[in-house]
């Protein structure tokens, strides 16, 4: 009986250990006196060369800052596990949000309150209001820093036009052109000509909204939870039946109609896509996580049809902090987010030692974004940087030249994801049914919009 | 135990009890049934189940009572959630993709009853009865599990369904002029591409459970049909069948309780499109929970996991008492 006891005792008191090990702190003492700042670094199947160039760039924070331990964690932003990471108590100290989504996530108290923080920084007052809002709440606290800003533009395989006999130097003006143009290079190439994001995670919805823009609707006015959805706008009804013609009657948009946003960059860079619209920033992502032949790419402003209203949807992304961090912690989270992502864009020293590492480890620089400050640093930021630039900018010309001359509009500012999400369903039944009742579909999808925007979801 | 110890035993203690008093007798009982309970054994198996008292109590028990509590709550995940009575359950009923996901995953279940369920009992009597290479047919009726689904799943969304021509379903058709087909893209064979990869990778298990039922046939039945002259149906129909009822029954259970919780499949292979013709209760749920970044559907999530949890426990009950008599005819 005695030993049996004594048995029993070594097995509760190693499931007892087994089960409360984890949180059971081994850190050395020396190290307890560090902080330690966890940072959202590249997305998961990022190249070497690019894993390298963020880990310089944590070497150098570290060595300015003695006390603070920079540990980054593979990370890339999604809304579905972006929620599970926030439920579990698992996001890192500081992460990246688009501008989609910081408002709402500050309404809900679910991001740091950095607004003492933010004030502080020499260069605050040179941000641009509109960006700036982009991360601040209702009330009026600065929820974020932005730190990058794109237009949603149209992205074209250089190789497929010449293959189509087409110019490569010449993209698609008009919505009429490109539909031609899609026509031409999937008959001649046997390529999708055009191809859009089409699954149910809100990107089939947020490019559906994007070529609304181009027409000159929009799919919501008002603001917060009294905002009205009008998705069965005129303009995005124009959108979809235009989708249905390169569909079923060009037959212009090859065989896959589920792509999203990582999957329809990796058919571009494979050469399976003629055209294609996505934010202007994505070379960088071509590059880090696809084998694209730079040869192959060009970009362009999206075709505006003649319409007061139309314009470009623009969008960005934000460095937030958690929610839980405070003092000393979200002090140093700051710095990191001045070192790493803001410093460059308005000091000379800062840019010209990012591009340094960016270029050393054959990472992209010169990829097309849109002033966070204001113009006059936009320029000059890009001119220190004008040495380093290793992107094709000769076959971006069409972008750099035409994107400012169109208007850049914000995306809608009540439960965009929602929004969007409502509108995956139509855009799918566009790719999928001959048939489909543009009309009645978007009726339905604006109901489920309003509703989720009534409960703020 | 000895019947004359027991006697012998009931009559000491009856003695003693009527020459205590009350108090002093409660006293003593008290003290002897701790005593005895220990020396009987009940402080080891205590300890012995503490380990799995504490394990179930972390990660079953109490994310159940969590989810019941979720469910009347609304949360922001950070802040303490506020108590919305039963508006979760509302909104849930209220929604139009409700009927849809409960639509979906019925036909689901549907069609995996009609194809799915009949393939394992038939691969496990045609695999007990060949005489050869049993090891290797039953083996080869396995592998599909040992695959991780997330491969397996890739494996039939780019090899299998490819809609373009180079897929090897479009490739097969091609040769007779048909196609290529957008399996996982037309609504209408979507779901039926899920039915049957999801058959393909599960089926083995069920294989496995029916070839060791197909062991415990006495196969002196099988002999005295033969010497009636009875054929392989005849066996199969009247002798094999029955012999194996009871776990037919079961895993029928098991199937419906799976196939309501279908979420894997659809997940992967079309996110719940295209236009919510793969949306299944456990896609919504997910959904609801994880659908945008806000994460602010977490109660309407617990409020329609609950509802499904109800209705498979309901179900099953249901299920276990009208057919109890007929599994142990």
């Amino acid at each position: 009986m005695r030993s049996n006891f004594r048995a029993m005792l070594v097995v509760t008191l190693v499931a007892a250990f087994a089960v409360t090990a984890g949180s059971v702190s081994t850190a050395p003492a020396a190290s307890q006196a560090k902080i330690t700042v966890t940072v959202a670094a590249l997305r998961p199947g990022s190249s070497e060369e690019a894993k390298k160039q963020f880990n310089d760039n944590v070497a150098l924070f570290e060595r300015r800052n003695k006390n603070v331990d920079i540990r980054p964690v593979e990370y890339a932003w999604n809304g579905a596990t972006f929620a599970a990471q926030l439920a579990a108590g698992r996001l890192p100290t500081v992460f990246t949000v688009p501008f989609t989504d910081a408002r709402t996530l500050g309404e809900n108290r679910q991001l740091a309150d950095v607004t003492a923080q933010i004030k502080r920084w020499p260069y605050f007052k040179k941000f641009q209001p509109s960006i700036l809002a982009e991360a601040t709440t209702s009330k009026g606290r600065i929820v974020g820093v932005p730190y990058a800003a794109y237009a949603q533009a149209l992205h074209y395989n250089r190789q497929l036009f010449r293959q189509a006999g087409l110019n490569p130097n010449k993209p698609p003006t008009t919505w009429a052109q490109l539909q031609q143009y899609a026509k031409q290079i999937s008959q001649r190439t046997g390529q999708a000509g055009y191809a859009q994001m089409g699954l149910n995670d809100n990107t089939a919805g947020w490019i559906a909204t994007t070529v609304t823009y181009t027409f000159g609707g929009r799919v919501q006015t008002g603001r917060g939870t009294r905002a009205v959805a009008r998705l069965n706008n005129p303009q995005t009804i124009q959108s979809l039946q235009m989708l249905r013609k390169m569909r079923w009657t060009d037959n212009s948009m090859g065989s896959t109609y589920d792509y999203t946003w990582p999957t329809i960059n990796q058919a571009f860079a494979a050469g399976k896509i003629g055209m294609f619209i996505n934010g202007s920033d994505i070379y960088t992502f071509l590059v880090q996580s696809t084998d694209i032949n730079p040869s192959i790419y060009g970009i362009a402003p999206l075709p505006l049809a003649k319409h007061k209203s139309a314009g470009v949807l623009g969008g960005g992304s934000i460095a937030a902090v958690r929610p839980d961090t405070k003092g000393a912690k979200l002090e140093a989270a700051m710095r990191w987010i001045d070192f790493f992502y803001i410093r460059k864009l308005v000091e000379k020293a800062a840019a010209i030692r990012d591009a340094k590492i960016l270029v050393a480890n054959k990472q992209p620089v010169g990829v097309p974004s849109f002033p966070i400050f204001n113009r006059a640093q936009f320029v000059q930021a890009n001119l220190w940087v004008k040495p380093y630039v290793n992107v094709p900018t000769a076959q971006m010309r069409p972008f750099l030249t035409g994107i400012f001359k169109q208007k850049l509009y914000p995306e809608p500012v009540a439960s965009t994801q929602s929004v969007y999400h409502a509108l995956d369903p139509v855009v799918q039944a566009v790719f999928t049914d001959r048939e489909a009742n543009i009309v009645e579909l978007l009726n339905d999808a604006n109901q489920v919009a309003q509703k989720a925007i009534s409960e703020g979801k | 135990m000895d019947p004359v110890d027991v006697t012998a035993g009931e009559t000491a203690a009856s003695e003693i009890a009527v020459v205590a008093s009350p108090a002093v007798r409660s006293r003593r009982r008290a003290r002897r049934s701790l005593a005895g309970w220990v020396q009987g054994g009940g402080l080891s198996a205590l300890l012995f189940a503490l380990p799995m008292l504490v394990i179930f109590t972390a990660f079953s028990w109490y994310p159940i009572v969590r989810l019941v509590l979720l469910s009347f709550q609304e949360t922001n995940l950070f802040d303490p959630p506020t108590w919305v009575g039963l508006e979760n359950f509302r909104a849930v009923i209220e929604d139009p993709l409700f009927l849809t996901a409960v639509k979906n995953t019925a036909y689901f279940a549907a069609l995996a009853l009609v194809f799915g369920y009949p393939i394992p009992l038939v691969a496990a009597v045609l695999v007990s009865e060949s005489t050869r290479f049993r090891g290797l047919y039953g083996a080869l009726a396995y592998l599909p599990v040992v695959l991780p689904p997330v491969v397996g799943v890739l494996l039939w969304k780019y090899v299998f369904y490819e809609p373009s021509n180079i897929g090897l379903f479009n490739t097969a058709l091609g040769w007779i002029g048909f196609g290529p087909y957008g399996w996982l893209q037309d609504p209408g064979t979507a779901m039926p591409a899920l039915v049957v990869y999801s058959t393909w990778a599960n089926a083995g298990t069920t294989v496995i459970i029916y070839l060791a039922a197909l062991t415990s046939v006495d196969r002196t039945l099988y002999e005295a049909a033969s010497v009636d002259g009875a054929g392989l149906w005849r066996k199969i129909w009247h002798i094999t069948l029955p012999q194996i009822r009871g776990v037919m029954l079961v895993t029928l259970m098991l199937q419906i309780i799976g196939t309501a919780q279908v979420f894997l499949e659809p997940f992967l292979f079309t996110a719940g499109g295209p236009a919510n013709s793969t949306l299944t209760v456990l896609l919504l749920i997910y959904q609801y929970a994880f659908g945008n970044s806000l994460g602010v559907g977490f109660g309407q999530a617990a409020a329609l996991s609950l509802m499904l949890a109800v209705f498979l426990a309901v179900f099953s009950v249901a299920f276990i008492r009208l057919t109890r008599s007929w599994s142990t005819r």
